[in-house]
């Protein structure tokens, strides 16, 4: 009897962790990509049930190549986080732009991930949002905080912050005058920009409240007043002047820092079908505005600005004058090897006192 | 006959799973781990095998430097535990009836079991310029600007402690329990004083406990990640914050693989010295 029992058990056990038949989409992605309300309505359209699992562009990227991109059918890596990963590990598979709707999306925007992420003669991406890294400022307590350099003045020594990664060594660069995606091909002058750039975050380093280090420590640091003046991504910086007006975003002077997020798939997907499904309805005019609507990125859908909220529009008015816009850096794709470099750098930085 | 059939089906059935466990799950990664530590990519981006990234970790004083900076930290974390939680534990089985032990060792538990990411934000809450314990002080005027707590040294120590302090009590306790309260009178009675029947008497027989906590506090600190990301600030570089950046920022997993052995080797050898300067035996401080 007992026997049976501990066979039933055990049979029992190993067998458990067999989903039943039914179709999944897993995507991995940034937190807020995939809101819920959009999730359930694709389901419900579909049939297929969707799994989420939050991420980084930096986790994305380890996670596929440890199964040498396996285990999700959909990433959303960013543009310039693509060519460069591809050539050095294969995960991702050519998109099949035929499968794509692509008449729904803006068409520069396309061109420029396409060229973006070619690779061998293929592209990897397609366009789902933009926004911008830039300055969220307490306007109360530091009303003139316009650029860059108002991250090492030492009028807001105390109460900066800002997070500790790559955008901030290409923000100082600009922020000195300089140009760092011009040296993109120049890995020698490169290496003596980010010298330069080190030298002035360890100089000021006793300016800075503390490194944030997720959207919600950014958020948390400047809303509490811990901080007036960081380095945020645009969406965020609106979110917090809704809950707080003083608090806003700001497009530097020397320029915003552009990015784009996108889809692409991973070399050994299983339900590709169900992830060009997806891609096509979140970048739907309606869906894609939803998105916008809720989390503020910007979309690549074409007719999305359409049933956009008027306070999402006025956002951006507020803190984008038109020069502003011309002036964004969208990133170009990151050379290989380069990471290393501003790796060591990141990490100098840290330990200084 | 029959009996001992029986017992090795069971027997089977119970140890198969487990060593599955160990072997797919433990053994398995780390051998690959341990192969990816010996090998770098040469010009033509063939594995070969090299010690480089080993040697990577003694020719940058970053690294060196960074992974002693949080030996340090994690020694003095294990002490402060000690002193902290000796008295606790002291308490909790010498001092108090054993009714109300019970459920004051319950109130400790309760921090383990809302998670450490829970709790540093706690302590985020806490100590932050705008926070609880500023707000305190500034309402009772004995102090007019806030005082800078978080993202500080101070802060990141606290919060180690806080998630690692009771891996220090519980050990103390087990042994103290069985610490005969005969001891302590016929001490008294030969007209020993507090301090020599805690220094004579208590602590050595408490040792092993102290030790076996010691070095789960230790090992806890050093390998810890979150409380010195959140909670530690600019100055915090953490050793493993490094591994994980080897891994995940400049995708060189053979170096982040051979940082992960160094920490895993030069942390046990601090654990092998301190038990050679204590006297203790491992096997002793285990039981």
């Amino acid at each position: 009897m007992k026997r049976k029992i501990l066979l039933a058990v055990s049979v029992l056990l190993f067998t458990s962790g067999v989903p039943f038949a039914k179709e999944t989409l897993k995507i991995i992605t940034w937190k807020g990509y995939a809101p819920k309300a959009l999730v359930k309505k694709f389901e419900k359209e579909t049939g297929i049930r969707v799994k989420i699992t939050y991420s980084n562009n930096e986790e994305m990227i380890a996670k596929l190549r440890a199964t040498r991109g396996a285990g999700f059918d959909l990433a959303q890596p960013s543009q310039d986080r693509i060519s460069f990963v591809q050539k050095q590990f294969p995960v991702y598979q050519p998109i099949d732009y035929a499968k794509v709707n692509t008449d729904q999306l803006v068409p520069s925007m396309l061109d420029a991930v396409k060229k973006n992420t070619l690779v061998e003669g293929k592209s990897y991406a397609v366009p789902f949002c933009y926004g911008t890294t830039g300055l969220i400022v307490n306007k109360k307590e530091a009303p003139e905080a316009n650029d860059w350099s108002a991250l090492w003045n030492p009028k807001y020594k105390g109460k900066i912050s800002y997070r500790l990664k790559r955008p901030i060594l290409i923000a100082t660069a600009f922020g000195l005058g300089e140009d760092p995606f011009a040296l993109y091909d120049d890995i020698e002058a490169y290496k003596k920009l980010m010298a330069k750039v080190e030298k002035k975050l360890i100089e000021t380093k006793s300016y800075v409240k503390s490194y944030w280090t997720s959207g919600d420590t950014q958020v948390n640091i400047i809303k509490s007043g811990d901080a007036n003046v960081i380095s945020g991504w645009d969406g965020k910086g609106w979110e917090v002047h809704k809950v707080n007006p003083d608090i806003d975003y700001v497009a530097p002077k020397s320029g915003a820092l552009g990015w784009i997020d996108t889809f692409a798939i991973p070399a050994k997907a299983k339900n590709v079908e169900a992830a060009y499904q997806w891609i096509n309805f979140m970048l739907s005019a309606k869906n894609a505005a939803y998105f916008t609507n809720k989390e503020k990125y910007g979309t690549a859908s074409k007719g999305a600005p359409e049933f956009l909220d008027e306070e999402i529009k006025a956002d951006f008015k507020r803190s984008f004058t038109p020069e502003d816009i011309e002036n964004i850096k969208w990133q170009p794709p990151v050379p290989a090897g380069f990471e290393a470099i501003e790796s060591e750098v990141l990490d100098r930085i840290k330990a200084a006192r | 006959m029959q009996q001992k059939k029986r017992f090795n089906t069971t027997f089977w059935l119970l140890i198969v799973p487990v060593l599955l466990w160990l072997v797919v799950l433990i053994v398995l990664p780390h051998l690959d781990l341990l192969i990816s530590s010996f090998q770098v990519k040469n010009s033509a981006g063939e594995n070969v095998f090299s010690l480089n990234n080993y040697l990577a970790f003694f020719n940058n004083d970053i690294y060196w430097g960074t992974f002693l900076k949080t030996a340090g930290y994690a020694v003095f974390v294990t002490l402060l535990a000690f002193v902290i939680s000796f008295p606790v534990a002291f308490y909790l089985t010498k001092v108090i009836s054993k009714k109300y032990a019970g459920l004051l060792v319950l109130l400790l538990l309760i921090p383990l079991w809302v998670g450490e990411l829970v709790t540093v934000y706690g302590w985020m809450i806490l100590l932050g310029d705008h926070g609880v314990i500023n707000h305190f002080l500034l309402f009772l005027g004995m102090i007019d600007k806030p005082i800078n707590m978080l993202y500080t040294d101070l802060s990141m120590v606290i919060g180690l402690l806080y998630m690692s302090m009771l891996f220090m009590v519980v050990p103390i306790m087990t042994t103290l329990e069985s610490l005969d309260d005969a001891y302590i009178e016929a001490a008294s009675d030969l007209g020993a004083g507090k301090w020599t029947i805690f220094t004579k008497i208590i602590i050595p027989y408490s040792m092993p406990g102290i030790i076996s906590g010691a070095i789960i506090v230790f090992m806890l600190v050093i390998g810890d990640f979150l409380a010195p990301d959140i909670l530690g600030g600019k100055h915090s570089l953490w050793f493993t914050e490094q591994i994980y950046s080897k891994f995940l920022q400049t995708f060189n997993w053979g170096e982040g693989a051979a940082f992960g052995f160094l920490l895993l080797f030069l942390s046990s050898a601090i654990v092998w010295l301190a038990l050679k300067l204590s006297g203790q035996k491992l096997e002793k401080v285990g039981s």
